[in-house]
């Protein structure tokens, strides 16, 4: 229908950006830029940048209330559930900071069509209907061909699909959005070129622009949400996200029939020995997320079991809209646990009602179903 | 007050309802049930037609209401024809809300999608409500469709933001032979009682009972506004002026 196509993508827009110059530009917002940012009403990227710069940090609480209100006005009382599902921890790439990465010595495995439909059964036994599938990188085995199958298998118990597996192909994205996937969340994990090649040494993950270009190939594809993020840790968090920020505005100015959401992967200091080039505290990380609802009413904010029980709890007020809960990182891990297996150890490892009643107890309302097979 | 009628319906209340955003079921069913609402529209999208004990619906189970199935999410007319056929077959009504807004962030209609559409499902028996922008003559294209009536925005929905298309809202009120539905925008009971005075049919408000501190209160405030809006209207508002109306009229002189 309205597809448009242009040789234009945002690392072209992006060129390239002297990184020093941004990261100055946003330590140097004064208390007054940060004032003027707060008692705006639309606000702009140079808003964004006073909102997460150190000058903000004495007004969390008046960003934390204005968050929560525009949050609620967009998206009601309610928070929205999903799980993952670890299809396969193969993987071809080396990521200094990931457990599946090539280099690391677990067991591989990619689950056959029978423990697909034995994990659907766990998860559905939990009341799950937006799923989140998720794979390494190994072309070869967890390819296009697997995904096919892998979805038409799923499509019959959830409502809504998401999948957060390698970059791929418009034409690719184009077949696995007919089979059913409504979402793709690709992290470009950071914006920094050099710093990306350094963390990203081997396989085809080390094409910083191939990656750097994904939304572009799937807002063409015509996805109907796509889900952007940095990791953090990997380099300055501000600067990152400004990055982040600026990808998204292009995203939604361009691709205006996708709907988008941003997610906060914190690297933990201890996790696969990878030195940490900044570490985000919890009140930093909270800034972050009333920054990007304070810049942008609409965008969807999900927090993983990535994070602490405690700042989970708080959050739910503060601006997010997505949840998940009760997950396993290892594939197979619902219905044949196997910890050597998983990416990474969750923190929030409380059950699906446990969370929910957390969630209520809020005042908010937990929403299973938000979508439905029939839609695109 | 005189009786709203909608195609084969007869309504008492001219307040319409919707059911997202609310913290609970329980609270949504009990702000609703106190608006005096006849007519509450449900997402497709959320409810679970498989699920013989959908919350949502299960909480909507009353002689009160009316329910009034909407296609949120759906991108074309194509998508909601599809949608619509589903909406009919599980939730056995063949009213619809036609919602298609392709652009997710203001959620702002689609008038080409949205006329086809119309044209389609009125031939195939749909009594359709469309959302669309305060176009005054996409209105009359709507009403050559078959639409049951019109439901033009007040601002983009879930702004709470009021009636900043009132100058045209009120050429639609003029020129309409359909009800007139002023749906998405309305943030306060002053909003909803403009709207009535102005002439609408009805209002449809969700975002500003759901979200608010007290959902039931404000239920009833809506309720009471709308209410108000409408005896007004039909109690004929003296006419504005700014001026006033000297006391030696200039023309006196002829009638002697």
């Amino acid at each position: 229908m309205y597809k448009q196509l242009s040789n234009h993508t945002f690392s072209n827009v992006l060129g390239s950006p002297d990184w020093e110059s941004i990261k100055a530009s946003i330590y140097e917002k004064t208390a007054r830029d940060v004032e003027r940012a707060i008692n705006k009403t639309e606000r702009n990227l140079e808003d964004f940048k006073a909102l997460i710069s150190p000058a903000a940090a004495p007004f969390l609480e008046d960003m934390a209330r204005q968050s929560h209100l525009l949050t609620q006005k967009r998206f009601g009382k309610t928070i929205q559930m999903y799980i993952p599902m670890y299809l396969s921890n193969e993987c071809q790439n080396i990521c200094t900071y990931c457990g599946f990465s090539l280099d690391v010595p677990i067991k591989r495995k990619t689950l056959s069509d029978q423990e697909i439909l034995e994990e659907v059964k766990v998860i559905k036994s939990y009341g799950y209907d937006h799923i989140l599938l998720v794979t390494g990188e190994a072309n070869k085995t967890v390819g296009v061909e697997y995904f096919l199958n892998a979805i038409k298998l799923i499509k019959p118990y959830f409502s809504h699909i998401a999948i957060e597996v390698q970059p791929l192909d418009q034409e690719e994205y184009e077949q696995l959005i007919a089979a059913g996937v409504n979402t793709v969340l690709v992290y470009q994990e950071t914006y920094h070129d050099a710093n990306y090649k350094k963390h990203h040494p081997k396989g085809k993950k080390s094409n910083f622009t191939y990656r750097l270009e994904t939304h572009d190939r799937l807002g063409l594809a015509g996805i109907h949400k796509m889900g952007l993020g940095v990791l953090i840790g990997l380099e300055d968090w501000r600067t990152d996200s400004f990055m982040c920020a600026s990808h998204l505005a292009y995203l939604e100015k361009k691709y205006w029939q996708s709907k988008y959401s941003i997610s906060f992967p914190r690297l933990r200091p201890c996790s696969g020995g990878v030195e940490l080039k900044s570490v985000m505290s919890d009140r930093e990380l909270v800034q972050l997320i009333c920054a990007y609802r304070l810049w942008n009413g609409e965008v969807e904010l999900s927090l993983s079991t990535r994070e602490s029980e405690r700042f989970r709890d708080n959050v739910i007020k503060l601006g997010i809209t997505s949840m998940s809960a009760d997950s396993k990182t290892d594939p197979g891990g619902y219905a044949n646990p196997n910890v050597n297996l998983e990416q990474f150890e969750i923190d929030d490892k409380r059950s699906t009602a446990h969370i929910l009643e957390v969630i209520r107890n809020q005042g908010y309302e937990p929403v299973f179903k938000d979508w439905d097979g029939v839609l695109q | 007050m005189k009786d709203l009628v909608i195609a084969d319906k007869t309504f008492k209340s001219r307040l319409f309802t919707g059911t997202g955003k609310f913290s609970s079921s329980q609270l949504m069913e009990e702000a609703l049930l106190a608006s005096g609402s006849e007519l509450v529209t449900v997402a497709l999208k959320r409810v679970d037609v498989k699920n013989q004990s959908d919350d949502i619906l299960t909480h909507l189970n009353h002689n009160q209401f009316n329910l009034l199935p909407n296609t949120s999410g759906v991108r074309t007319a194509k998508e909601a024809v599809f949608a619509a056929e589903l909406a009919r077959q599980a939730l056995e009504t063949n009213w619809l809300k036609l919602e298609i807004h392709p652009d997710p962030k203001y959620l702002l209609p689609d008038p080409i999608e949205t006329l086809k559409a119309t044209e389609e499902l009125a031939k195939k028996g749909f009594i359709v409500l469309p959302y669309i922008h305060a176009d005054p003559v996409l209105c009359k294209r709507l009403e050559d469709a078959g639409t049951a009536a019109v439901m033009p925005l007040g601002s983009p929905i879930g702004s709470n933001k009021g009636l900043k298309t009132s100058d045209f809202i009120e050429i639609i009120i003029e020129q309409s032979n359909v009800p007139v539905i002023v749906d998405a925008g309305i943030g306060a009971p002053s909003h909803a009682a403009m709207a009535m005075e102005m002439g609408a049919d009805a209002v449809l408000v969700n975002t500003a009972i759901a979200v608010s501190q007290d959902p039931v209160a404000m239920g009833v405030a809506f309720k009471k506004a709308v209410e108000a809006g409408r005896m007004a209207y039909e109690a004929k508002l003296g006419a504005t002026a700014n001026e006033a109306v000297a006391s030696s009229p200039l023309t006196s002189f002829l009638d002697v």
